[in-house]
Order: structure tokens, then sequence, then C-alpha cells
């Protein structure tokens, strides 16, 4: 097992405006959940349910309250596991401007594997590798502030496999940017878990992201509270309307169809799956 | 608006002064700057003309460039310039009422504007060849020393490169920000100085606000690099003097000598 937490719990301190404490916030609630090596996973769940807290568990960028959090068999509350897990587990955040330290685009891919003292040579060949990977090697000499929102979290992503990572968390990596910048992130991980063999875990409130998932997971105020495979999920109707999530369209359409009394199953995903069932209809 | 500010003043030029190292230049440029100071005649003064004049060739960079950031400083000059003129005690040659002309005033006047004009050009060709970040690498390499006495160089590089990278990003803020106030009614253009200062306020506070906020997420996101300090970095592009270095070291050394000589 590669990720693997156990009653993970992690509590913050919540504080008013001028800082003092008013309780304790509870983000992330008992999550024991496990990820193998070369999965897709996807983490669901609407603003303030957990998600990111957990993610930045699984980087050692939070430690956990209670329980654990072990990465390739190494616990994360350990201090010498921390770099090690961190070089495993890369991750990309939401924001593109506030994640970009270089200048330029080959220095700020360079940045991990400079402080992890990879030598210069294979610095070198580790920029050209995975910005070729991400399909920005045309423009490793561009500053990253004349790139698109879709091009910058792409050097962000080269950045983090520039470190040679087992996993790549993206953290609402597609919150920010326009519908093309969105499908160019979700087509570069998809091909990071196909032909590299990257685990990638993604979180996102976009549910038409989530379809390539092999496993997905639901969260709601710190708790995971469904998982199964995208279909599995979505054929819970009414337990995601509870929890505020919006289905796919298609997915909506398919319900509306069902319920209207058209024999289709339920957990239809892609328009392609739709018209194949209404075609059996006929 | 300001999305296309370049920052400094690099003029991108494929030419031997930009091949240089740049420890070689920022060497270089301080090397000069004492030399002009050392310079007390003019044919040491002509010699110091001379080697700029070199270099600005070498450079590849059109001299209306060199010139650009005359403007700036062309106040100064004509005060300094002036007060020498007319305050330096010695024989007159001149006078008019209160002022009177030396020629020991004329003499260090004449000095004194070749200096400055020397000095802001000899330093805009290291700018004009370097860019801001290897600047920054240069600094970081020739300060390293320092470390011994606890001065923290690298963590002063970084911070110095990581403005360089925000600067561009905080001023497109700015610009969206003041649109957004104008949009509700505030007014930047008119009143006296201290009203104007006063409606930068309202632009200031958000900025300062945002800028704390990427600060922290740069952070994380640095952590989140495994990023730990400066011990045990390796870089890209580590600094390298070539056989070109040697031979700008060796011309530097010899004119020093000369100014001094001379």
């Amino acid at each position: 097992m590669f990720i693997e937490t156990k009653n993970l719990v992690f509590e913050y301190i919540e504080r008013d405006e001028e800082g003092n404490p008013t309780g304790v916030k509870r983000a992330v609630d008992d999550v024991s959940l496990q990820v193998k090596k070369g999965e897709f996973i996807a983490i669901l769940g609407h603003n303030g349910s957990g998600k990111s807290t957990l993610a930045k568990q699984l980087n050692a960028l939070l430690y956990p309250t209670e329980g654990s959090v072990f990465i390739d068999g190494m616990d994360s509350a350990e201090d010498e596991n921390v770099i090690p897990i961190r070089q495993k587990v890369g991750m990309v955040f939401q924001n593109p401007d506030n994640q970009i330290i270089g200048t330029v685009v080959e220095e700020d891919v360079a940045f991990g594997p400079e402080n992890l003292g990879v030598p210069t040579d294979e610095i070198r060949q580790r920029v050209d590798e995975s910005l070729k990977v991400l399909g920005m090697y045309d423009l490793r000499l561009h500053s990253p502030n004349h790139l698109s929102g879709g091009q910058k979290q792409r050097v962000a992503i080269a950045g983090v496999v520039a470190m040679h990572p087992t996993c790549i968390i993206l953290d609402e990596s597609t919150a920010m940017l326009d519908p093309g910048g969105r499908a160019e992130v979700i087509r570069a991980a998809r091909a990071l878990n196909d032909v590299e063999e990257i685990t990638v875990i993604l979180i996102t409130h976009y549910m038409d992201e989530i379809i390539y998932a092999n496993r997905v997971f639901v969260m709601n105020e710190g708790k995971v509270v469904m998982q199964g495979s995208p279909e599995e999920v979505f054929s819970n109707v009414e337990t995601l309307r509870a929890l505020r999530l919006d289905l796919p369209v298609v997915t909506q359409l398919a319900e509306s169809l069902r319920e209207s009394g058209v024999k289709i199953p339920s957990g239809i995903l892609t328009t392609e799956r739709l018209i194949e069932e209404l075609k059996k209809c006929r | 608006m300001f999305k296309d500010i370049t920052l400094g003043q690099f003029y991108q030029a494929d030419s031997v002064m930009h091949s240089l190292d740049p420890r070689t230049k920022l060497v270089g440029t301080f090397l000069y700057i004492i030399a002009l100071f050392i310079a007390n005649d003019a044919a040491a003064m002509a010699a110091a003309v001379v080697f700029l004049c070199i270099a600005i060739a070498l450079s590849r960079v059109p001299a209306s460039f060199m010139f650009r950031g005359m403007k700036g400083i062309a106040l100064i000059l004509l005060l300094t310039v002036g007060f020498n003129i007319f305050l330096t005690p010695g024989v007159p040659i001149w006078t008019w009422g209160p002022l009177k002309v030396t020629a020991e005033g004329l003499r260090s006047a004449a000095f004194l504007a070749c200096r400055l004009v020397l000095l802001i050009s000899g330093t805009s060709v290291m700018t004009l060849t370097t860019t801001p970040n290897s600047l920054t690498d240069a600094m970081e390499s020739l300060l390293l020393p320092l470390t011994h006495i606890k001065v923290p160089v690298h963590e002063i590089a970084l911070m110095m490169s990581i403005a360089l990278r925000f600067i561009p990003i905080l001023m497109e803020e700015t610009d969206k920000i003041m649109k957004a106030q104008m949009a509700r009614g505030a007014d930047f253009e008119s009143g006296n100085f201290m009203k104007r200062a006063k409606s930068m306020v309202p632009i200031l506070v958000p900025l300062f606000v945002s800028a704390f906020r990427r600060a922290s997420d740069l952070a994380m996101a640095m952590e989140a690099r495994c990023y730990s300090g400066g011990e045990g970095r390796t870089k890209l592009k580590p600094l390298k003097y070539g056989r070109g270095d040697v031979v700008a070291y060796i011309v530097q050394i010899a004119f020093v000598a000369a100014v001094i000589l001379l």
C-alpha cells in the first residue's frame, strides 16, 4: 500500500479577528483510507469539507493530531521522513501565480531537484524531460508571467514531475482556470497516470473531472462519507444532493430520464454511454 | 498595462560582454567605480573614458540606451556642478555680485561631472548586459564568505529573486485594485499631494493583504517542493569562469593600476 491513513484526525484552533481562540475545529475526522501505486483517485467535497486539509496531511505539510499517515511505509510524524515523503508525494496548488518560484520556466522546474541536491547534469536532464512530458519544452526560456493559467499549472506540474515523485496531488489545481486550461491540466494528469504510471490524487469540486478516476472519495465535514468507482458514487443521486454536490450534466439528464420512466441504469457518466443505453431502449 | 514592463534594463544581444560571468562584471564595475574616484588628473580621466567606450563597443548595446539613465540624474548633475563652480574657494577669475567663479571650482566641477556620467554609464553597461537573475546569483556567490559571520547570504539572494518574480504580479494587481476602486468612484488624480497620497490608502491595504496571502501560499509551495534552506542545494546553472573572464580580470586590474600610476 503506497498511502495509508489510520484513523486520521486533524484539529486546529479557530480564532476570531483579534486572534483570540474561539474553539477547536475538527477539519479531518477519523479518516482511514488506502491508495495503491498507479491509481487515479479523486476526492470530492464542497468548500470546507476537509479535502485540502487531508491532502496536506499526505505530503507532510500538516501532521496528524491523532491517528497516523504512512507514505510508502514512512510515518509522517517522524521528522526525518518529512523530506523523503515530500519528494515521493508532490503537490500542485490552486493559484498558479503563488507556486512558481523561478523567474524563468526552466529555473522554476529546476527548483525541486535543486533542493534535493541532484547533480547539475541530472537536473538539466530532468528539467528537459519533464517539460517535454508536459508539452512546455518550447516555452522553457519564457517568463512565467506571460503564460496562460493552464500553461502555468503545467509548469507547476513539471516542477513536481522533475522531483521524480510516485504520487502527485492536484489540490484544486483547476479551480482558477478557464475551461480550456482545466482541460489542459486534466489531460496532463491523465497522461502522467497512464504513461508515467504516477499515482494521481485529484481534489476538485468539478464533477466532470472525476469520471476518469479509478476510485472516488466523497468528503463531508471531515469524514469520508462515500467511496467507490465513479459509477457507484454517481448512482447515489440522493446522497450526493444531500451533500450539496452537483452531478455532471449528462448524469443529471440520465437521472431525469430515469425518473420519468426511461429504462436506463443509474450512474451514467459520459455522453457516449448515455447514447448507447438509449439505443438499447429502442 | 503593467504586463509588458521588463525588469531591470537588460538588453538582449549576443556579445562578449553578455557572455562574461556575472561575477566578473560585478567585480569589474566595482573596480571601475573605485578607479573613477582615484583618478585625479586629465590623463587618468581620459583613460577611464577610453576604457568605458571599449566596454560599450564590446557590449553591442546601442549607445543611446547607455545614456537613457542620464535623464534621471540631470538635476543632481546640474546642482553639483553649480555648487562646485561657485562655492569652491580659490583665485576668482570672474565675479558677479556675491557669486565668483574660481579656476579650482571649474576644474573640480569638470571632474565631478565626468565622474558622475562615467559612473552611471559604467554601471549601465553591467545592468544592460546581465539579467537581474544572474546578478543575484553573482551577488550570492561573491558574498558567500559572509556566511561565516552569520549573514544569511543565500536567503537574501533568494528573497531578491522572489521579489523580482513578484514585482510584475503585484503591479498587475495594483492596476486591478485601482480600476476596481475607480469603478466605485475613487479619485486618484485630483487634489494636492497630501490628498492624492491619502487616496492611495484604499489601494495599499488590499494590496498588502493579498501580498501576505501570496507570501504564505508561496512558502507552502516551496516547502512542498522540499525546500529546506540553502544547505545541500545544487544548481541548474552553476556560475563558471571561462577564458574570457580571466582576460577581463587582467584587463581590469591593468586599468586600475594604470589609473593609479597616471
